[in-house]
């Protein structure tokens, strides 16, 4: 059931830093087993660029299970590649054809500086929650677990919203690069639980203006569409 | 002016009274510093997982400056994300017989009587107080549906204590974590360093002093100061480099503290999870976990003639061995982790193995799917049954998975005392990073529990018992010629790593170390095999100084010299490891001898010789490491030997 890839040809990103011009480099890579992931081919190049002295490629990695959010490749202009619901480091070569062209880039978005070839910065998402995605309860003194009955639909509803990975190939995804969908899922997931009921208005404004200040919005003098829409977000 | 500490101690501070009185008994005698004070002191955390974020959070929510230290792009990265089956807590909502002293009790067993008593008690009980928390800051976890919180069991236990969201309990409890770090780092009680490892620990007068690290964009290399460091950067189970870790884990935070004086505590204690997908070829990276929750549903089974190739639908039910459920009928398939790991790997070596490695065992959900129906299945296991398939590319509902054990956790650890201080005053270790817990084996579900009640309720209130004694007077800072000292060392090992320029990569020499330990110290060692790894990797690391190869300069951005630094840490903490398994002549949870077993096959504990935590000292040369003795006692529950028959 298992087979090896010959002859495939990746066109991958390299830029040196965030303010350096960039190129694709072209490499031609051979006798990768469709068994492997995308990212352990990424690693079979790697370690033949490092043992014939050249410079590694650089991206970010980490639980190669899907949950981390740390991966982030733009595969043949689809983010995470093109396997629905699934991420770069769980796409496996067996999706691949001897012979196959792959473009491999970083994201694309005003507010994910690219770092170095395909490392983006991410930070901004890391603002956003840090504005609002949360519920303050200090920790000590929470009552007990059972004491407020959660629905299973509201608590399975805010679960989907909940699991959202913080990966950013939404905001790669987006032709303006906006980030409405990571917002709207945190948004989504405290606001539906009774425990985020108390702080469910400010911590839209708050996660909304944060996300307008790294994504962009609305000009300043278009006030009137900005307030819809965090209005809409209220009925969430 | 002394650099050095004093020769290294095994005080536990064990409080005084009663097991179930101790953890009260020590709240109400410790110092404490008053709200007013808690600014004028700066603790840096390292690691961001499930210990780290939450005592950052808390201990700024209290009122302590806290700086907190990341090598990952967001503290929402850390691998606690990746778990994924559940955590326990002795809620006793089922009504099913839980209590605090029976999750204390299956702790301490599943432990094979090798934790400290105290330390397991009060992890006991304050797991009742994780899952209020986490409800409160809005962790979806499943609920029935009357809307109350809903449980499964997990191995080892004969109650359902195990509180879990979807398969992803790990990732909903990080971020619950992480946010409550997030909304501290918003208004600027913490201060987050992210992309930034630890080099070095910084010892000034008898005390950990701060830390050196090193920007991973930039390449440089500065101190930090502080009154106290807690170290929460997991475990080392990479050092095998296949496992079920995150690629980025290591052990260099706690190897760096253990070469600075922290004693390291029974390395050889290792987890190898029976519930993992088989490799598959040789450039594999990682091995991936399918959650022990599976084994709730799913039957284990190998075919009971060797060799037997036939496809698993055609194997009728008189030629399948159901193993786990005939040699331990009252546990079945949900025997501890250590004992179904040893079970498949003697089924898969009499060649019962199966698929195209014949390296696994078959994990059967037909039952369940006949029982419960496929949608039952589906919402239970969804997204693991679908993981498994874009990995394998076989659909478990219609065929078996086949899954094997591999490296998961590590039980080892720095040496921590009851208020989590490692052997260096002011250096706390939490979560994976220390090894106080779970003995020699860990039960499922522990993992999330342990990390949490470090951070949340138990580091929150023993650090004031030593900051107090810092109150209102100075300690060093970073212009201390001490941390341009460790700066300079620091500089000086990643100019030699960049500059060896042989031909190999960090990786390569990661994947030997790695076949060596899987091999003599892995689920079965022997004292020949263990002799054989002792006098292989000191010759692979000598291999590694004169051969490695690392491109791209060693300033700035550079993930080839990160790994360098992290393999050369395993090499030596490699060798403690298999000298730690060598010494330690008797088998124990997820350590096996195989000279030290039972008629059927199970470990022989020696609680004669061996009822003691075994804790190394660093002393300049990584093959001559020495040991101290930390004696084991059980007042509450005595000596048994461990049965899931």
């Amino acid at each position: 059931m298992s087979g090896t890839l010959k002859n495939l040809t990746l066109k991958i990103w390299r830029q040196a830093g965030p303010s350096d011009a960039g190129r694709f480099d072209t490499h031609v890579i051979d006798e990768i087993t469709d068994e492997a992931s995308f990212l352990e081919m990424l690693d079979i190049l790697n370690e033949r660029l490092v043992e014939s002295g050249e410079d590694a490629v650089v991206f970010d990695h980490d639980c190669r299970e899907g949950i981390c959010g740390t991966c982030s490749l733009m595969i043949n202009g689809q983010a995470h590649g093109p396997e629905r619901a699934t991420a770069t480091c769980q796409l496996h070569m067996r999706k691949f054809s001897s012979g196959d062209t792959i473009v491999i880039e970083p994201w694309r978005a005003s507010a994910f500086p690219i770092v170095r070839d395909l490392m983006v910065d991410r930070s901004a998402f890391d603002r956003i929650v840090e504005s609002g995605g949360f519920i303050t309860a200090a920790t000590g003194g929470a009552p007990d677990a059972n004491l407020t009955p959660i629905p299973k639909p509201v608590a399975d509803a805010a679960m989907d919203a909940a699991q959202c990975i913080g990966c950013g190939a939404c905001v790669a995804a987006c032709p303006n690069g906006a980030a409405n969908l990571f917002t709207g899922a945190k948004v989504t997931h405290l606001n539906l639980l009774p425990q985020g009921q108390a702080e469910r208005y400010q911590r839209v404004e708050n996660m909304v203006e944060t996300m307008d200040d790294h994504f962009g919005g609305p000009a300043p003098t278009t006030v009137s569409v900005r307030r819809p829409a965090r209005r809409r977000s209220r009925s969430m | 002016m002394s650099m050095t500490l004093d020769r290294p101690t095994l005080d536990s501070k064990t409080p005084e009274g009663p097991l179930a009185d101790k953890w009260d008994n020590f709240k109400a005698n410790e110092k404490l510093v008053n709200p007013a004070n808690k600014r004028k002191f700066k603790v840096i955390v390292v690691g961001t997982g499930l210990a780290g974020a939450s005592a950052a959070a808390t201990l700024a929510e209290l009122g302590y400056q806290v700086d907190a230290f990341t090598f990952h792009d967001s503290p929402r990265r850390a691998h606690s994300i990746a778990a994924q089956g559940g955590i326990n807590a002795a809620k006793n909502y089922r009504g099913d017989g839980d209590s605090v002293h029976r999750l204390f009790y299956d702790t301490i067993k599943g432990g094979d009587f090798r934790s400290r008593e105290s330390n397991v008690h009060r992890l006991a009980q304050v797991s009742v107080n994780i899952i209020d928390q986490m409800v409160a800051q809005g962790v979806p976890f499943a609920r029935e549906y009357g809307g109350m919180l809903d449980n499964r069991s997990f191995g080892g236990a004969q109650v359902s204590r195990t509180f879990y969201a979807r398969g992803q309990t790990g990732q909903q409890l990080l971020l619950g974590a992480y946010q409550q770090l997030a909304r501290q780092i918003g208004i600027g009680n913490v201060r987050l360093f992210n992309r930034t490892e630890l080099v070095d620990v910084v010892n000034i007068d008898g005390r950990c002093a701060g830390i050196v690290v090193r920007d991973l964009m930039t390449g440089e290399v500065s101190s930090h100061s502080a009154h106290a460091v807690v170290l929460a950067t997991g475990g080392y189970g990479n050092v095998f480099f296949l496992s079920t870790n995150a690629m980025a884990c290591n052990v260099t935070a706690a190897w760096r503290a253990h070469r600075r004086g922290a004693l390291f505590a029974n390395p050889c204690y290792t987890q190898i999870h029976p519930t993992c997908i088989p490799q598959s070829d040789d450039f594999q990276s990682k091995l991936t976990l399918m959650s022990e929750s599976l084994r709730n549903d799913g039957r284990v089974w190998v075919p009971t003639m060797a060799g037997d190739t036939r496809a698993p639908q055609d194997i009728p039910e008189s030629d399948r061995d159901y193993y786990l459920e005939r040699l331990y009928p009252s546990f079945g398939n949900l025997a501890p982790r250590d004992i179904s790991s040893r079970a498949a790997k003697r089924a898969i070596d009499s060649g019962q193995g199966v698929g195209p490695k014949q390296n696994g065992v078959y994990l059967d959900f037909a039952d369940a799917i006949g029982r419960l129906g496929r949608n039952v299945v589906a919402e239970r296991y969804g997204n693991l049954f679908d993981m498994y398939e874009r990995i394998t590319g076989e659909n478990p509902y219609e065929t078996p998975m086949r899954i094997y054990p591999a490296s998961h956790y590590t039980m080892g650890g720095l040496w921590v005392d009851y208020e989590l201080m490692t052997t260096i005053p002011g250096l706390y270790a939490a979560g994976e990073a220390n090894f106080s817990d779970h003995g020699a084996n860990r039960l499922g579900a522990s993992a999330l529990m342990q990390g949490l009640a470090d951070g949340y309720f138990v580091l929150p209130y023993t650090i004031s018992n030593y900051l107090s004694q810092w109150l209102n007077k100075s300690i060093p800072d970073t212009s201390h010629p001490e941390f341009a000292r460790v700066e300079a060392e620091a500089r000086d090992r990643y100019h030699r790593l960049a500059s060896i320029g042989g031909t190999r990569s960090p990786d390569y020499f990661h994947r030997e170390l790695g076949k060596i330990i899987w091999d003599y110290c892995g689920m079965e060692r022997t004292e020949a095999g263990l002799d054989k790894a002792l006098s292989e990797i000191p010759a692979l690391y000598e291999e590694f100084s004169k051969d490695l190869r690392v491109t791209g300069g060693e300033d700035g951005l550079n993930q080839t010299l990160e790994k360098a630094g992290r393999v050369e840490d395993f090499f030596e903490l490699g060798m403690l490891m298999c000298r730690d398994a060598l010494e330690r002549e008797e088998s124990c949870g997820g350590h096996f001898r195989a000279e030290h077993q039972t008629e059927d096959g199970e470990a022989l504990r020696d609680d004669e010789n061996f009822a003691h935590v075994s804790a190394w000292e660093w002393t300049g040369d990584a093959t001559q490491p020495t040991l101290h003795k930390e004696p084991l006692a059980y007042e509450e529950v005595g000596f048994q030997t461990r049965s899931y028959k």
